[in-house]
């Protein structure tokens, strides 16, 4: 396989997700806003109750993480993605108001894949099990909302050449599904 | 009668808690590497190398392998013939764990009650499991079991006459349902007999095992490399992106069983497997 290496920047524009095909390595560089399962509960909490969110989803990427604590001295602690198929039914409300990059790792419900579709949004899968690599690309980090979550809180991270790997790109290309079918073949 | 201060298991526990979340263990290492060598595409390459890289920084840079850190799984062997002085052994290792995830930097990942799912805020209480054995020695056998991992493993009450063919089946389904969510290259622990809870005891068990070293019984070892084997040529590979290196190991542990059934469990472990023991 042909691996693509591109290089983009937040905010993440339809015309720059449409550049993104399943398979191409990419390194971010810009704004990403953590969020996980608690995060998620209370995002979509004030979705449905009209209140404001912590921040505005349009054009942005949320990073699926739950970093360690952080050492003196340090930006962050080990900040690896986690699995993002426990945000899959609370991932529509996000890409209706414009969210346009979802950070995580593993294998993402139809649902999602069709609504990646339908927003022009893309999915990046980073290198789980990576924690420490990619806490060095993170150059700062603002606990902005629910403090109280701890390691569940949302974060705004700025990242400098955090490397993912377009795992579902905006026409529902996936690496996942090229995969099953690869195993299909094979059996 | 020999004795021990429980300070020297609060000690053993801390240091264990934060070297296996800081320093990849050599086994692992070597599979990393191997795996390197075997794969093929240059994405599963760059991912085995990265995770190398991660490994190199993690050791460097003072920072967690995995923002995971696990929820700590203790097995204890306790010699009869030791006495254990200070205090309560079950406290004394949860005040390890709580030394060890608070001056380590680690992550505190355990919610008291399931549903309620409040932090307990120190990462305790760990999982223990006691043995008592001839002697006057301790032995500690500790993980930390991070759960992208573990939300993906599988148990299954099987028919005796659905055999070996019926284990290995389920061992294969389990592996192909959990796809890229366990972080593979996955170590794949099974535990075959018992009842419900002991085989799934034997499972997590079985992940202690360091990668090569097979089980000793024959027909186990035969299914241990089949197995990986079979695993490795679905094609999951590294991240679940594609690749050779599906699993670095498939370690199995048996126990007697009833006539009338064939218990069967299958714990996932992720590519870093964080396990070490200790003798005192």
């Amino acid at each position: 396989m042909n691996v693509y290496r591109r290089e983009i920047t937040t905010p993440l524009t339809e015309e720059k997700v449409k550049q993104l095909k399943a398979g191409d390595f990419v390194y971010i560089t810009g704004t990403v806003y953590t969020a996980r399962d608690a995060a998620h509960q209370r995002l979509i909490g004030a979705i449905q109750r009209g209140e404001e969110l912590p921040f505005e989803p349009q054009n942005q990427i949320i990073y699926y993480t739950g970093p360690t604590p952080t050492r003196p001295g340090h930006v962050i602690g080990s900040a690896g993605p986690t699995s993002s198929y426990r945000m899959d039914e609370m991932t529509i409300p996000l890409l209706k108001l414009g969210l346009k990059g979802m950070i995580g790792k593993g294998v993402r419900s139809q649902a999602v894949i069709e609504g990646i579709k339908n927003y022009k949004a893309v999915y990046f899968a980073a290198i789980g099990g990576a924690g420490a690599l990619i806490s060095e690309c993170i150059k700062q980090s603002e606990t902005i909302a629910y403090m109280d979550l701890g390691t569940e809180a949302v974060r705004k991270l700025k990242i400098e050449r955090l490397p993912v790997i377009v795992a579902i790109d905006c026409c529902g290309g996936s690496l996942y599904e090229k995969e099953i079918q690869y195993k299909c073949n094979e059996n | 009668m020999r004795e021990l201060h429980k300070e020297e298991i609060i000690l053993a526990v801390k240091e264990m808690c934060i070297t296996i979340n800081y320093q990849l263990s050599q086994d692992v290492l070597h599979a990393y590497q191997a795996a390197c060598l075997k794969e093929e595409s240059s994405l599963s390459r760059e991912i085995m190398e990265n995770l190398i890289k991660n490994a190199d920084i993690a050791r460097e840079r003072d920072l967690p392998l995995c923002q995971d850190t696990g929820m700590v799984i203790v097995f204890v062997e306790i010699g009869q013939d030791l006495h254990i002085a200070g205090g309560d052994v079950t406290q004394a290792i949860q005040e390890g764990v709580r030394q060890g995830y608070r001056e380590g930097y680690l992550r505190k990942s355990v919610v008291k009650d399931p549903l309620i799912r409040e932090n307990t805020g120190d990462n305790t209480p760990a999982i223990i499991y006691y043995d008592i054995v001839p002697g006057e020695k301790l032995k500690i056998m500790l993980s930390a079991k991070g759960f992208g991992s573990e939300n993906m493993s599988k148990t299954k009450m099987l028919k005796p006459s659905d055999g070996i063919r019926g284990v290995e089946d389920f061992v294969i389904e389990s592996v192909i349902q959990a796809g890229p969510n366990p972080c593979p290259p996955i170590i794949v622990g099974v535990g075959i007999g018992g009842t419900l809870d002991k085989a799934a005891y034997l499972a997590k068990k079985a992940l202690l095992r360091p990668i090569g070293k097979y089980n000793e019984l024959q027909h186990i070892q035969e299914m241990e490399k089949r197995l990986l084997e079979k695993i490795n040529n679905l094609g999951i590979g590294p991240q679940g992106l594609g690749g050779k290196t599906t699993a670095f190991g498939v370690q199995i542990e048996v126990f007697p069983t009833h006539i009338a059934g064939l218990p069967v469990a299958v714990n996932l472990n992720c590519h870093i497997s964080r396990h070490t023991e200790k003798v005192l």
